[in-house]
């Protein structure tokens, strides 16, 4: 293969952020988000270990079981004492919930948040809107399956599940985090094409570029 | 003494200081819990959150300022505390202490935050020129008081050494600064309340607000240096204020002296740990006026009456 044609496949594997205009668009990257090998064995069973033992919460309410995170930190149920702390932005963040319905102008925030997390990132889905849509499902404006959209590591089943409940879910993504079963980012990167196309199926208004780092 | 030596020691007594701030750091959120009625996280919470912020496979850049802030901020604690001895008359712990550090210490305080405050700004996020803005006429202001009950001090004394200082107190509980110069150890405890960020003058993280403020856009490895810094910087002023105003820690035996050092400075935190829990925050034009306003009285006071009488 000579050059040139490397360098037309590169071409292809920009992303084209047509959403933006063309004097935004030198502004973003253009850059398709890679997978990232994990570290030795032991290494990464390590810092498996720290991960599980520290998450820290996107605290950004995506839908009505937003309402369940808030006890959670209150004296009742203190996820606080299973190293799990809420944190104010996507940058620091390595945990997403998503709780509950999603609207179409929702699901363009929660991408958008979601892709600017530093991987690895682990996403808890709350609720049974997020797995079928629940008592949503044919609604014009909310979205059936999250899993469509962005990878989930953990379901929360319920219409709304308690914080009992989401506290079993935080607990059940610690043991799987730990046997290193969780590899979403991975996944989301692998299968991009695949994300985009869904994302872009729903999100009509799409002004922003294809990729958010 | 020959530098490796040196060096070898000055290794020895940043790691013990980095892993002392992070467990006091690790303590005092196990007491808002208590207060809290809850159970808390454990002590050891910050290191896993430091292995956590470090363990992160990608992170994201902004620009060359935005690598050079957190190492900015780091080398600002570095370098308050390797002009810091720690413990009076110990060799491993006496850093690199000599003639006029204590400029050179409060030199240092200031200069990481300035750094960081370079290194935030590329971020481009807008919560954080925000919260600079505020950290830096915090500082400026609580700086004032600072200054001049250093002043005082380096007039009683006669000397800007640390360890003169120190070596002055020695002998009996009633040598300390804070028996023989009150007034300075008041005006330097309010501006420390102002330096430890913690409630009423908490403008500058502000997690309600301005989500978080300057480190906003820190992710990975970036967030993780700010982290290993908050607890040596934590505890190199601790440390500076248990030497100017509470008689350092001095004792034959290093492990007693260890013990004096964290018992007088865990005290010291534990003051604006408890102002912290009992007051709400200021507002930013409420804190500098605060700031400029009782504390400089009492600061210019002080130096008067070290003076004059």
């Amino acid at each position: 293969m000579n050059k040139k044609d490397i360098n037309n496949i590169e071409k292809e594997m920009k992303l084209a952020n047509e959403g933006l205009s063309e004097k935004e668009r030198t502004l973003f990257s253009d850059a398709r988000p890679t997978p990232v090998k994990p570290l030795n064995k032991y290494l990464e069973k390590f810092l498996n270990w720290a991960r599980a033992e520290s998450l820290w919460i996107l605290a950004f309410g995506t839908g009505c079981g937003a309402i369940e995170l808030r006890p959670l930190m209150t004296s009742r149920f203190d996820m606080f004492r299973y190293g799990i702390a809420p944190r104010p932005t996507p940058r620091q963040a390595s945990v997403f919930v998503i709780g509950g319905y999603a609207s179409i102008k929702t699901i363009k925030r929660i991408v958008r948040s979601y892709e600017q997390m530093q991987g690895p990132k682990f996403v808890i889905a709350l609720g049974s809107c997020t797995i079928n849509g629940g008592m949503y499902y044919d609604s014009y404006y909310t979205i059936n399956r999250i899993d469509h959209y962005i990878p989930v590591d953990i379901y929360v089943a319920g219409c709304m599940p308690r914080p009992e409940a989401l506290i079993a879910g935080f607990n059940k993504l610690k043991m799987q985090i730990k046997a290193g079963k969780c590899d979403g980012m991975n996944k989301y990167a692998e299968n991009f094409d695949w994300y985009k196309e869904n994302q872009k199926r729903v999100i009509k208004d799409w002004n922003m570029p294809d990729y958010n780092w | 003494m020959n530098i490796t030596t040196k060096i070898l020691y000055a290794i020895i007594s940043v790691l013990v200081a980095t892993a002392y701030g992070l467990t006091l750091g690790g303590i005092v959120r196990k007491i808002y819990a208590r207060v809290h009625g809850r159970y808390g996280p454990p002590v050891w919470q910050p290191f896993i959150d430091i292995l956590q912020t470090h363990g992160k496979r990608v992170s994201i850049s902004h620009g060359y300022m935005f690598y050079l802030g957190p190492v900015f901020r780091l080398a600002g604690g570095l370098g308050t505390y390797l002009f810091i001895p720690v413990i009076f008359g110990s060799v491993v712990f006496s850093n690199f202490s000599m003639a006029g550090d204590l400029l050179l210490v409060m030199y240092f305080i200031f200069f990481g935050q300035l750094g960081m405050a370079l290194g935030a700004g590329e971020g481009g996020h807008p919560y954080s020129p925000i919260g600079i803005s505020r950290g830096l006429a915090q500082m400026s202001t609580f700086e004032v008081p600072f200054a001049l009950s250093v002043i005082a001090l380096a007039i009683q004394y006669n000397t800007l050494n640390i360890t003169t200082i120190v070596a002055a107190q020695q002998g009996s509980i009633l040598n300390w600064t804070l028996f023989t110069n009150p007034l300075a150890v008041v005006a330097a405890m309010i501006s420390l309340l102002g330096m430890n960020m913690h409630s009423p003058f908490s403008i500058v993280l502000a997690p309600q607000e301005i989500p978080i403020g300057p480190p906003i856009e820190m992710n990975s490895s970036f967030l993780a240096t700010l982290q290993t810094n908050r607890g040596l910087f934590g505890a190199a002023k601790l440390v500076l204020f248990m030497n100017l105003y509470f008689g350092g820690a001095a004792h034959p035996n290093i492990f007693i002296a260890l013990a004096i050092m964290v018992v007088k400075t865990f005290l010291i935190y534990m003051f604006s740990v408890f102002v912290g829990a009992a007051f709400p925050r200021f507002r930013p034009e409420q804190s500098m006026r605060f700031f400029l306003k009782w504390p400089t009285i009492i600061g210019i006071a002080s130096i008067i009456l070290v003076a004059y009488f």
